[in-house]
């Protein structure tokens, strides 16, 4: 994260306050009781709301329950196995890869792009940069609801396409079953692209320009020069970029649910969608939570992976030090 | 700014990019902005003149829709719920976010790296997973329906990524600055207090807006602790209204529009905070 370089300065710094001799058994126990007043805070919250949940939900996953009354209807690993082979489920996993992998070769090459293009001395620069970043700063719930209305049969976006000769693309834009997951990404791409063209053109800050002008005396063209230079330098920021624009993906719940519920017909479901909805709607809590069970799996795996054999060698990953430790 | 003209002019000194530069930046800006404009001047249509001509401009103006909004209940307690839940989750996550940071840079006892690790497993657990089974912890212990039920959850997830952040800002503070604070009589909790806590305030601020933005935009966690509109945040008022008024548009475009003034506001306020901080929070 950052502090290789100052480590070996701070790395005696802990260590510093406790002298030999210094510390009397009354020392100690002051210590310890500073340690208690400063982590206990922290830790009660975090263990208390993140990781007691998910012990609790691993423990109703094993039972039938809709929520109220006696949790006594053990039914062993059935809610797993019918998850996994329910076809909706299926499908909201399916919807979530294709996000996942729509914003790779999508949403990755357009703000590396636009970053690039963007990435000179004009004009109006700062005023760009605000302006690509506004719809990241609004929630996804009133981003919903502006494109909710938008899209409408017949309103703004087909208007605005028919004013610019587009007319025959219109569609059914959220009801049709085999566009609405484009629609929805499109939004997405809406809201968060301004949020990678800030990453990747602060990236750019950082590549040193002697690099790109010694490529240039060696003859190298623009493109040369970014494909072979500027685009590499960039790899960690592209990698961590990735590594969130996955774990959105995989999260996706407010846009999809104001804007459609997941439907027409399941054709929008996600994972997190379908988890609302069996769980609060139908009120299957036991089956809810061996869904949440399945979906915390799949994330903290991705996650784990990612982190080991991705960015690893960008970055001592906080999860890959403590493995590595 | 001096860095980028230099990171950029030697490859452009020719000038054939402007004209592409200008009309990319003008079409993210239209991209953009257009949306926003829609439903900032929508809001000033009646829902007759948007059926009618649904990308046209208001004609007459009316500022009804806005009026009602304005003098709505509803909107400003969706206002105040949305603040008091942010205010209340940003001022404990830097507070706690902080002290375990303090603790984890500059004591050293047995368990540290444990401890540490365990919150970092947080940063690879989406809270929109959790739902679930955390409805029904709050549910056990009495936190649905009251604005601690978001908050203390909201604190809880944005914890891990405060003290991913603060730690190793914390550890770069020299041990001599800490040394000559303890010369000067100052006690460890008396060091973080006075000087690393000021010392640490680019980071700090950092954190405090990170965690006031999710909490400002959360939807989902507002959703299954609130049943009651009396309790509904603005992103969950926006989407509630939505449902109940779906025949009146321009009204839930005013409402919208009206919905969108303080996050756009703060952003516009904080613009340089919140870019560097982002990008900052993940180039880690």
């Amino acid at each position: 994260m950052g502090d290789s370089s100052v480590s070996s300065i701070i790395r005696q710094a802990p260590g510093r306050a406790i002298r030999p001799g210094a510390l009397s058994s009354n020392g100690k126990l002051r210590k310890r009781l500073e340690l208690f007043f400063l982590l206990t805070p922290a830790l009660v919250f975090f263990v208390g709301f993140v990781l007691a949940p998910m012990v609790v939900g691993a423990y109703y996953s094993a039972f039938k329950w809709e929520g109220f009354g006696p949790v006594s209807d053990f039914i062993g690993i059935r809610n797993y196995v019918r998850a996994l082979s329910d076809s909706v489920f299926q499908l909201g996993v399916v919807h979530n890869l294709i996000y996942a992998v729509l914003s790779l070769i999508i949403q990755l090459p357009l703000s590396v792009g636009l970053a690039l293009l963007l990435n000179r001395n004009m004009r109006g620069q700062g005023f760009l940069r605000l302006v690509a970043f506004a719809p990241y700063v609004l929630s996804e719930a009133i981003t919903a609801v502006a494109w909710l209305l938008m899209l409408q049969p017949g309103g703004f976006v087909d208007q605005g396409m028919k004013a610019v000769g587009l007319g025959s693309l219109i569609q059914l834009w959220l009801a049709n079953t085999h566009i609405v997951l484009y629609t929805l990404f499109a939004v997405i791409t809406w809201k968060y692209i301004g949020f990678g063209i800030i990453l990747f053109l602060a990236g750019l800050q950082g590549i040193p320009i002697e690099l790109r002008e010694a490529a240039v005396l060696d003859g190298a063209n623009g493109w040369q020069v970014t494909r072979s230079i500027t685009v590499p330098l960039l790899g960690p920021t592209i990698r961590i970029w990735a590594f969130l624009a996955i774990v959105g993906s995989l999260q996706l719940f407010d846009l999809v649910w104001i804007m459609t519920l997941g439907g027409p017909a399941n054709a929008s479901t996600t994972m997190v969608t379908y988890l609302i909805d069996r769980g609060f709607q139908r009120y299957e809590f036991g089956y809810g939570s061996a869904v949440a069970v399945i979906l915390f799996i799949i994330c903290f795996t991705f996650a784990l992976l990612y982190q080991r054999f991705v960015l690893r060698r960008d970055t001592e990953g906080a999860t890959t030090r403590m493995v590595g430790q | 700014m001096s860095k980028q003209a230099s990171n950029t002019n030697a490859l452009d000194r020719t000038g054939t990019w402007t004209p592409i530069y200008y009309f990319v930046a003008l079409l993210v800006v239209a991209v953009t902005v257009v949306p926003l404009l829609y439903v900032a001047i929508g809001g000033f249509r009646t829902t007759a003149q948007i059926n009618n001509a649904p990308a046209g401009l208001p004609h007459p103006w009316v500022t009804v829709n806005y009026h009602a909004i304005i003098f709505s209940v509803t909107f400003w307690q969706d206002l105040m719920n949305s603040a008091v839940i942010a205010v209340i989750a940003t001022t404990l996550t830097v507070a706690f976010g902080a002290m375990a940071a303090f603790a984890l840079s500059r004591y050293t006892f047995r368990g540290r790296e444990a401890i540490y690790a365990v919150f970092t497993i947080g940063l690879l657990f989406p809270a929109s997973v959790a739902a679930l089974p955390l409805y029904l912890v709050l549910r056990s212990i009495g936190l649905l329906e009251t604005p601690i039920g978001v908050a203390f959850p909201e604190t809880a997830f944005a914890l891990p990524i405060t003290i991913v952040i603060l730690r190793p800002f914390m550890r770069a503070v020299s041990g001599e600055v800490e040394d000559a604070a303890v010369v000067d009589g100052a006690t460890r909790l008396g060091f973080f207090w006075k000087i690393l806590l000021p010392l640490s305030m680019p980071a700090l601020t950092t954190v405090a807006i990170l965690a006031f933005v999710t909490s400002w935009n959360a939807y989902l966690l507002p959703l299954i602790v609130f049943t009651n509109s009396v309790h509904f945040t603005l992103p969950l008022g926006v989407a509630t209204f939505q449902t109940q008024y779906s025949q009146d548009t321009a009204r839930i475009l005013a409402f919208t529009a009206v919905s969108m003034i303080p996050a756009l506001g703060f952003f516009v306020f904080a613009e340089r905070r919140i870019v560097g901080g982002l990008s900052g929070s993940v180039k880690g």
